[in-house]
């Protein structure tokens, strides 16, 4: 019933904010739901439900491992939001308020879906609904990308769906009833047909992968978080992507079950590293700031798909870095959603000194930086050891030597434009120098709120947390020893 | 039954080899309409007796595919005022002599992998597999925007024929939103194609290059 609530008060709330007459009022929507949400999604992980075998969705274990956490992302980036509509009150916010209502209530079902079928149909939606999000501030680049995000994306999801088929068919050629339910395929296990079950893996793994971004189908990323507002990439960077991983990890779960284990380990690891080290070599030389965010998402993609081809361990670990990347990515987009209005430029070729201009911001955003790039203490670190510790207890040291020289080369990339910007003397493209940005709570407080929870996670992971994990894991089979 | 089934998906997959050959975009959208026209009368071949649910699936995917986006994209084509060429990257010959060899690895394709007896002798896999790559095609060597439209729309025709061998098993309703969705994605697009134009006065997707590394 809770379940079902989560999915259903945002997408209410997002109708009654497309009907609500204040324009300065209606940004008060975000916060409202996004608390009710978080505080039932807290309550749902707490209290498990159990669930029906044959439920079309619910709060599964897997769900409970990633779904509070989404939750908490939207309400922190929703009370950046009435701030920062308020900034931008020349902007009419109907079709925004309501696109990012209806795309919690998305990113809720797909997360809850027990069926391959619903959970694209979910996928699909969400994509739908984020292109008036990247759209918002109507620039000419601004429509670049929500035309490359859904070209891109929508091809994406299409393969997705293809892949939906040939496992149905799978299911049906081996006997089975072309049930889409997991259950039921996980049931089924090796009587899938084997050359569809191996299309359907390629054709899922290529769309969902997609949607996540991992190299090299990452292409719509850079653009997509390079123009859209700070909080619509901190949710697409840990909402949407968060969901392809999901995606990804139930498809793995059948497949596994009908015994190509050793393919999805095998297919995942490559493209998890394969994204880590084109990552690694954009962030060494991109100018922007945004669009290196943007890279540290493709990168830390990569990290997740690493996580979950070791299995085990490795999955568990996955899922604990799910929650500290996006958490601490939304510090980094918040602030650099501050930075970019105060210096009406992203690129270190036209800005420099943000440390004077808007320091509040710009500390944030060095203290994210070295958040993000994994160092202790903060949830990064230990989420990234854990993956790490994992290759070795997998004897794979050739993973974890490409895994660490990555992560190495991130931080210089990163380290090296981050100071660009923040150090230097005073330099934007939009207002006279010498003039300091008024830095509203409103516009601070949430991206300090994500260094404190990435903070959190990192000294003291809650055991409830913990057991929500290692339940997930279990969920998933083990690699054969 | 058969018989005329592999007819018209041998049609269908004709009207691919088409788009990909027409150099004038009205042309490309009308050979993307009657293939997703053909394909809405295939599932009420496929059906033995007449249920009213794949009837209502048959109308309504006729009616979205043959008439609503067509008109959508020739709107759009018209608030554009764009020149009709349609501007090839890759050359109408090799885009073609691509997509029929697209269909012959489609057909060898369809060998290699298993199929139910039912479906041994149908074309609805290798029908299926050729449209999804000459969508393809048309999708990465054409440069204005509603031919890459187009070719999405191919796309998802292929996507839908392969859906047909589900169509006894899946439910309904799964059916029933993908439909929904499909529609509103090439909705959206038609929009996005709109802005893009009010923006860039073309419709040339080579223009969008200003994100970059």
């Amino acid at each position: 019933m809770i379940s079902l609530l989560l999915i259903a008060l945002p997408l209410l709330a997002a109708a009654a904010a497309f009907a609500w007459p204040g324009e300065r009022t209606r940004p008060w929507f975000l916060p409202a739901a996004g608390g009710v949400h978080t505080a039932l999604a807290f309550w749902l992980l707490a209290n498990p439900p159990v669930l029906a075998r044959d439920a079309w969705f619910g709060f599964d274990p897997l769900a409970r491992a990633v779904l509070p956490m989404v939750s908490l992302l939207f309400l922190v980036c929703s009370i950046y939001g009435v701030s920062y509509l308020r900034l931008r009150s020349e902007r009419k916010n109907r079709v925004f308020v309501t696109a990012l209502l209806v795309m919690i209530g998305l990113l809720s079902l797909a997360l809850q879906a027990q069926n391959l079928g619903l959970l694209w149909v979910a996928a699909e939606a969400t994509t739908l609904v984020t292109v008036p999000l990247l759209h918002f501030n109507r620039t000419a680049r601004a429509f670049e990308a929500s035309w490359k995000y859904l070209l891109v994306g929508g091809t994406g999801i299409a393969l997705s769906l293809l892949g939906s088929f040939c496992l149905g068919y799978a299911s049906l050629h081996g006997g089975g009833n072309g049930d889409l339910a997991f259950t039921a395929l996980v049931a089924q296990g090796a009587s899938l047909t084997r050359p569809w079950l191996i299309t359907a893996w390629v054709l899922l793994l290529a769309g969902y992968g997609t949607k996540m971004g991992l190299a090299p189908m990452h292409t719509w990323k850079p653009d997509a978080y390079g123009e859209a507002p700070g909080m619509v990439g901190a949710l697409l960077a840990g909402g949407t992507t968060t969901m392809a991983f999901v995606a990804i990890l139930r498809v793995k779960q059948v497949v596994d079950a009908a015994g190509a284990g050793d393919m999805t380990e095998r297919t995942l690891l490559a493209f998890g590293l394969f994204s880590m080290v084109v990552a690694a070599l954009f962030l060494l030389t991109t100018k922007d700031y945004k669009r290196m965010l943007a890279y540290s998402s493709v990168e830390h993609m990569g990290i997740l798909a690493v996580g979950a081809a070791l299995g085990g361990a490795g999955v568990w670990a996955a899922l604990f870095h799910v929650w500290t990347n996006a958490l601490t990515k939304g510090a980094l987009f918040l602030s650099a959603g501050n930075l970019r209005r105060a210096a009406g430029a992203q690129t270190s070729d036209l800005v420099s000194g943000l440390a004077w201009r808007a320091p509040v911001s710009a500390r944030i955003f060095v203290a994210g930086l070295f958040a993000v790039t994994a160092c202790p203490p903060f949830g990064v670190f230990f989420s990234e050891l854990k993956i790490i510790l994992a290759t070795f207890q997998m004897d794979n040291f050739f993973a974890a030597t490409v895994f660490l020289g990555c992560l190495f080369f991130a931080f210089f990339g990163m380290g090296r434009l981050v100071f660009a910007i923040v150090d230097g003397r005073p330099r934007t493209a939009n207002r006279p120098p010498g003039e300091r940005i008024p830095e509203q709570p409103g516009v601070i407080l949430p991206p300090l709120l994500f260094l404190g929870l990435s903070l959190w996670l990192g000294l003291a992971a809650p055991a409830l947390l913990r057991a929500a994990w290692t339940a997930a894991a279990a969920q998933l089979p083990l690699p054969p020893p | 039954m058969s018989g005329a089934m592999n007819l018209l998906i041998g049609l269908a997959m004709g009207f691919s080899l088409v788009a990909l050959a027409s150099s004038r975009l009205p042309s490309v959208i009308r050979a993307a309409a009657f293939q997703g026209m053909i394909l809405g009368v295939l599932p009420l071949l496929l059906e033995a007796k007449f249920h009213w649910l794949v009837v209502a699936v048959a109308i309504g995917t006729i009616t979205v595919k043959g008439f609503v986006i067509p008109s959508l994209l020739r709107r759009a084509l018209r608030a554009a005022n764009i020149d009709r060429e349609v501007e090839p990257l890759l050359g109408f010959v090799p885009s073609l002599l691509l997509g029929a060899a697209a269909t012959v690895g489609a057909a060898a394709l369809a060998t290699v992998l298993p199929l139910r007896p039912e479906h041994a002798r149908s074309l609805l896999v290798p029908g299926a597999f050729a449209t999804v790559v000459c969508g393809f095609i048309l999708l990465i060597a054409r440069t204005k925007a509603i031919s890459q439209v187009c070719g999405y729309l191919m796309l998802e025709n292929g996507i839908y024929l392969f859906g047909l061998l589900l169509i006894n098993s899946t439910p309904l309703l799964v059916e029933a939103g993908i439909l929904l969705d499909l529609t509103v994605a090439v909705f959206v697009i038609g929009i996005i194609v709109d802005r893009i134009q009010r923006e860039f006065d073309t419709l040339d997707t080579r223009k969008l290059n200003s994100l970059r590394e």
